[in-house]
């Protein structure tokens, strides 16, 4: 597979691996700092609730307590947290300030000295709570005398802008046939197995808020100042922090601000490591929940012309940057496909359950759901084959880059070549195959399919679309590159990393541009206060801009040794040869330059270095997103995103009538996400994507009872799946390099999880369309689907 | 999720743990642990004193008692898992076994402490009662012994009375062609149980039921026999559709719970579906056949 | 209370809450943070040692409990600074990890399993690792790891029989 490189696409180990298969990670619950005391949550247990009162003397007076922070003392020193949207009437507070919105909000904050009394203690607040009303659904948020979760505000909408790129009208209209369908993202999130954690600690005599947190969050320190109303140049967050999973969800802007502020109160160490309740209830890391209402037109041999889709979000009761998840799929609202003209409505509103967080995809995936289903109708109303429908539909390789509607130009790719692969690896024949088989044993039996685009590296241009007061089009990452006196190699990265080997990506892509082995380049991460700017590891980005960062930096890096040898040598740069660390004259070969040497010229020998070079070897760089960045155009076009993976799911599903229980007989993936940098990273990334889809698609729901409490808020509802829940999964790989990145590398930090639950749904759907039914809400559930297929075969047969 | 504070104390006894139990109405016993300690966590559960049996080696066995086989309550789920004489005297027991929790709950899971905290869906409950077993405990110096089919009387709630530790539960031994069946649906492979149904049948050399128990778990608020089906299964061949119909009939008037992960309906109708199979099975178990994977 | 107990072959007094978790008691107490919290309510598995060998969950058993059971955690495992198990370099072959947070357990978990059934089918080592869950891998690296452990440690040099 590999494109002719070294060291890039060949089988490397992850170097992180080797600290933690020894148990040796650092993450956050592991950091020890003396005289560190521990916080514990006072939730509020009604859904909405003006806080009358809160009782603290029996508490204070428990063992080990030392103080206890309720909501009105932190509104009154700290600011509310940033917000993404221009709304500042839905403030946003780490603990609920006079009214709380969801059941288990935060109401109050014990600080004890071990965790357990600070549960003790918590248990002893008394709370006098004036219950409000409440609304929990989406759609009732939206009518008039519909509960208001902010009455500041005037509505639960935060948001409802509505895009029409192309002559939708005018399509529709041409279009002999349309369709429309209603499809649900159930709320279910990530859930790492690590919690949300914070250590932070205030030092008054330098003035520095030194933070440990299992963090992955853009603009971290940026919030922490703001709200706190510190400079930034006081808050120091540690990139070196191991953090256990996150997939989008690790915000903990609250949690750092609570603790933030009590350190500086107090005097000590604070920490605050989310408990499994905490976290479920309150942590402000739930996934979207989204209804989708899609309308499309097409011909008569199944080709899309024009789609119109209103996308229906609900928040949760505050937000953050989550409403921007509406915004991120406008950069591939077609999915792979050439339709022509997209009416597009995005409305938030709040209700009263937990806030959400960025979720893997940023919204891509349930889009994608909603587009492969529709796919699959189209083709049932026509009596097509889905797969023929989508190769009709399929943008063709030969017309990239491709400029889609909503103004995104895709970079590459080879669609139709890729899902050639997948068949000639498990044929569709075959597939149908056996799809008959299980059928005639009594089985109900489908295929699914989903053909998705996994956009990367992008702009955030999504955040000027949706609200335009915001200016941004920068999404940078950086790299610096020191060489020491000796010889010895160190990089640095400004993030913190969750398992994606970032590490490993930055000693590779640098390895392969110096030729020296990667092994040799030390790689480390310094606080944000030593830092270059970085976006972080969000929307797939990191291989990309990560990696186009080291790029740059070990380029430079290159010429400034190739220039100190050719002007030690007397000879012009151009003749200077750079090989494996050293230079040599390219007329004559046997006139050159060693490591050693250009490492000593520029460490200790002035004399020798050429005019006007800053002496040692230390270079770095700014990395911006390749396809640069400008703002929306009135009418919300705008080009989002540089690279375009794209992920092209086949399995095969069995169905036990009268269980409704699905089983995965055979899951094959084509993934294309351009040079694979690290392939073992890459496909490990893909399968856990798909582990996360299976879920999002057959187990996980955050589910609300009519009470407005959360009633799957422990691992025993809330169903993760274990390796009996996954199948064995091949995924056939394909590499269309990106024109506009440094190896031809795109992202995949979000490939399977983005098309896994639309294949899912789709196979589901093909099981049981035979009964006339369908099933167009995540999670399916089996005692749903039993009973659906039950309620079906007593209509009798159709 | 730290529990609350509590005083600890290890017995070597029967009779220690009761005096302590007694002393103390706040007091709870723990063996295992893997459902009591997740409810404290969760401050579900606040005992004042923890009272571990777990080394009391006479509590802790498996062996042939007359016509039944006697387990007492400390013995892990993973003995029994293992055990040869369970395979060759209680095959229900063997089926169900590998059912419970992970490889790793059922390496410190007790039999006594599944049956005393009487999870509707609980495997061990629900083999119990379609076995008719009895639970022997020790309560004011005294051995009682109840029938399992009186032993829970709701979800979480056992006629245990207060003060008293259970100490075995004896599993009648059928003789004769005897044959099992078990079946149980979740939605992930080992959780609890949305259904479970477990059947045991003994043939005669005709092939005709002598003799069957058909118990369903995790549908109901306890576990339950559908006697009636029993009733009409007497004599049958057990080949035909007379299974369904006679399950079908038995569950019509019962009232399944409903939750987050099933209906009511779900529960009933797949009670039905997998009492069937779980006839069907112990019948070809009977035979000498193989019997399908669940 | 005092207690004492047996990890990696040493014996600790330590003076703890009755109420003090396994893995709390190993990690605060003992300094030993292999093993992690999860959920601390027995279902995710992250806080797995191996107690007496047998792989448990070490937030469903309190501290006092312990007492006399030698436990084995994954710094146990570790056969020194800097150096790997073949369990644990089989893990680093085939990229079995992402994030690390679970892999602790499942190491542990690989070691019991292996210790009992040296050449373990497919669904052996899927039905092993079932009681712990992965969010980052979807597990197909970490059961291809387990295996490939297996294979080394079958073509492992073992004393021959007649030295035996």
């Amino acid at each position: 597979m590999s494109t002719g490189h070294r060291f890039v696409s060949t089988d490397r180990r992850v170097r992180e691996d080797r600290r933690f298969v020894a148990g040796k990670g650092r993450f956050v619950a592991d950091i020890d700092l003396p005289n560190t005391k521990h916080v514990a949550l006072v939730t509020c247990p009604h859904p909405a609730a003006r806080i009358k009162n809160i009782d603290k003397t029996t508490a204070l007076k428990m063992p080990g307590v030392h103080y206890i922070l309720d909501g009105a003392e932190l509104a009154a020193a700290t600011l509310p947290l940033m917000t993404g949207l221009d709304t500042p009437n839905v403030p946003r507070r780490p603990l609920a300030f006079e009214v709380a919105r969801y059941s288990g909000e935060w109401v109050a904050a014990v600080i004890a000295d071990t965790r357990a009394q600070a549960e003790d203690a918590a248990e002893e607040i008394t709370v006098d709570y004036q219950p409000l009303a409440f609304v929990l659904d989406a759609e009732q948020a939206l009518e008039k005398g519909s509960a208001l979760v902010h009455e500041a505000h005037g509505s639960n909408v935060l948001l409802d802008k509505t895009f029409v790129w192309g002559e939708v009208d005018k399509d529709f209209a041409a279009s002999p046939r349309r369709l429309s369908l209603r499809v649900k993202w159930g709320r279910s999130s990530t859930v790492p197995i690590e919690t949300f954690g914070v250590v932070a600690t205030w030092d008054p005599w330098r003035e520095i808020l030194d933070v440990y947190a299992s963090i992955q969050m853009p603009r971290f320190s940026d919030q922490i100042g703001a709200a706190l109303k510190i400079p930034n140049t006081s808050v120091r967050v540690h990139y070196d922090v191991d953090v256990g999973g996150s997939y989008g969800v690790k915000r903990g802007i609250k949690h750092t601000v609570l603790c933030g502020y009590l350190t500086r109160r107090l005097g000590f160490p604070v920490r605050l490591i989310e408990d499994r309740l905490e976290n479920m209830r309150g942590g402000d890391a739930h996934g979207p929940e989204r209804l989708f209402d899609v309308e499309v037109a097409f011909d008569d041999t199944g080709v899309v012309r024009s789609m119109k889709m209103r996308a229906l979000e609900n928040l949760g009761a505050y937000a953050g940057r989550s409403p921007f998840q509406l915004g991120k799929p406008v950069g591939a609202i077609v999915g792979p496909y050439k339709i022509r003209s997209v009416q597009y409505r995005a409305i938030a509103v709040v209700t009263n359950k937990t806030t959400q967080d960025a979720v893997r995809g940023f919204g891509q995936g349930p889009t994608n759901l909603a587009l492969e289903r529709c796919m699959d109708e189209v083709a049932n109303v026509l009596g097509l084959d889905p797969l023929e429908v989508r190769r009709r539909n399929l943008i063709r390789h030969e017309e990239f880059p491709y400029l889609i509607p909503s103004g995104t130009t895709y970079d590459s790719g080879d669609y139709h070549t890729v899902i050639d692969k997948v068949l000639a690896d498990t044929g569709y024949d075959w597939l149908k195959s056996e799809r008959d088989r299980l059928r005639g044993q009594g089985k109900l039996a489908g295929i699914g399919m989903a053909a998705c685009l996994e956009p990367s590296g992008g702009n955030a241009t999504f955040e000027a679309l949706l609200n335009p007061k915001i200016t941004t089009s920068t999404f940078m990452d950086s790299c610096r590159i020191n060489v020491d006196g000796a010889g010895a190699i160190t990089a640095t990265m400004h993030t913190t990393s969750s398992g994606q080997g970032h590490e490993t990506l930055v000693g590779t892509v640098i390895g392969e541009v110096l030729q020296l082995d990667p092994d040799t380049v030390r790689v480390t991460r310094p606080d944000s206060l030593n830092s270059l700017p970085s976006g972080t590891p969000v929307g797939s980005r990191m291989a990309i801009m990560l990696g186009g960062a080291a790029f740059h930096a070990a380029q430079k890096l290159k010429a400034k040794l190739a220039a100190i040898g050719a002007h030690d040598l007397g000879i012009p740069v151009e003749r200077a040869v750079y090989e494996h660390g050293n230079v040599h004259d390219r007329q004559s070969p046997s006139s050159g330059r060693s490591w050693a040497d250009l490492v000593n010229i520029a460490h200790r020998n002035y004399h020798r270095m050429p005019e006007g070079f800053e002496p040692g070897l230390a270079v770095e760089h700014v990395y911006q997103v390749p396809t640069g960045g400008t703002l929306p155009t009135p009418d919300g076009r705008v080009h989002m995103y540089p690279c375009f993976s794209f992920e092209f799911h086949l399995l095969l599903l069995s169905i036990d009538p009268d269980l409704g229980r699905p089983e995965i007989v055979r899951y094959r993936l084509g993934h294309d996400c351009g040079t694979q940098i690290n392939p073992k990273i890459v496909r490990g990334m893909t399968m856990g994507g798909i582990a996360h889809g299976i879920g999002a698609a057959l187990f996980e729901e955050f589910a609300y009872n009519d009470e407005g409490q959360l009633i799957a808020q422990t691992f025993m509802d809330y169903l993760l799946p274990s390796s009996h829940e996954v199948p064995p999964i091949d995924i056939i790989d394909h590499e269309t390099p990106s024109p506009y990145t440094v190896l031809g590398q795109k992202g995949s930090g979000e490939s399977g999880y983005l098309g896994a639950p639309a294949a899912l749904a789709n196979a589901v759907n093909d099981a049981i369309r035979p009964l006339g039914i369908s099933v167009n809400t995540l999670p399916i559930k089996m005692s749903a689907l039993g009973d659906l297929i039950a309620d079906a075969g007593s209509r009798g047969p159709e | 999720m730290k529990a609350a504070p509590f005083e600890y104390c290890r017995v070597a006894n029967i009779e220690e743990a009761c005096a302590m139990l007694a002393a103390d109405e706040d007091a709870r016993v723990i063996a295992g642990g893997q459902t009591l300690v997740p409810m404290m966590a969760m401050r579900l559960a606040r005992p004042t004193r923890l009272i571990d049996i777990n080394h009391i080696a006479a509590l802790s066995y498996i062996r042939a008692d007359g016509e039944a086989v006697s387990i007492g309550a400390t013995t892990r789920q993973c003995m029994v898992e293992r055990d040869a004489l369970v395979k060759a005297r209680l095959p229900l027991l063997a089926r169900a076994v590998p059912f419970i929790g992970h490889t790793a709950t059922r390496a410190r899971g007790t039999v006594g402490g599944s049956l005393a905290n009487a999870d509707p869906a609980a495997e061990l409950s629900l083999v119990a009662v379609t076995l008719d077993a009895r639970l022997s405990y020790r309560v004011n110096g005294r051995t009682e012994t109840v029938a399992a089919r009186d032993f829970d009387i709701g979800p979480m709630t056992t006629s245990l009375p207060n003060g008293a530790i259970l100490t075995a539960v004896h599993f009648p031994v059928w003789a004769g062609k005897t044959g099992v069946g078990f079946h149980e649906v979740s939605a992930r492979r080992s959780d609890f149980a949305f259904v479970s149904a477990a059947a045991q049948v003994e043939l005669s050399d005709d092939g005709e039921c002598k003799r069957i128990a058909i118990g369903i778990g995790a549908a109901t608020a306890t576990p339950l026999r559908l006697k009636s089906a029993e009733q009409r299964l007497k004599g049958d061949a057990l080949d035909g559709a007379k299974i369904k119909a006679a399950i079908t009939e038995a569950l019509s008037d019962i009232d399944p719970l409903a939750d987050l992960h099933a209906s009511a309906n779900y529960r009933r109708r797949v009670a039905a579906s997998l009492a069937s199979r779980a006839v069907a099975d112990a019948r070809a178990h009977a035979l000498g056949k193989s019997i399908h994977a669940h | 209370m005092h207690i004492k107990l047996i990890v990696n072959g040493i014996e600790h007094a330590l003076d703890i809450e009755p109420r003090t978790t396994l893995l709390d008691c190993l990690r605060d107490n003992l300094d030993l943070k292999g093993a992690h919290a999860g959920c601390e309510h027995g279902v995710c598995g992250a806080c797995t040692v191996l107690f007496d060998g047998v792989a448990v969950r070490s937030c469903l058993m309190f501290a006092p409990q312990a007492e006399g059971t030698p436990i084995t955690t994954i710094e146990g495992v570790t056969p020194g600074p800097g150096e790997l198990s073949p369990v644990q370099d089989a893990f680093c072959e085939t990229h079995g990890m992402q994030c690390g947070y679970c892999t602790p357990a499942m190491i542990l978990v690989a070691h019991a399993l292996l210790a009992d059934n040296p050449d373990p089918t497919r669904e052996d080592i899927v039905d092993a690792i079932s009681g712990n869950i992965c969010r980052c891998t979807g597990y197909a690296q970490i059961v291809e790891a387990i295996a490939l452990a297996a294979e080394r440690m079958r073509g492992a040099n073992r004393p021959s029989e007649r030295q035996k």
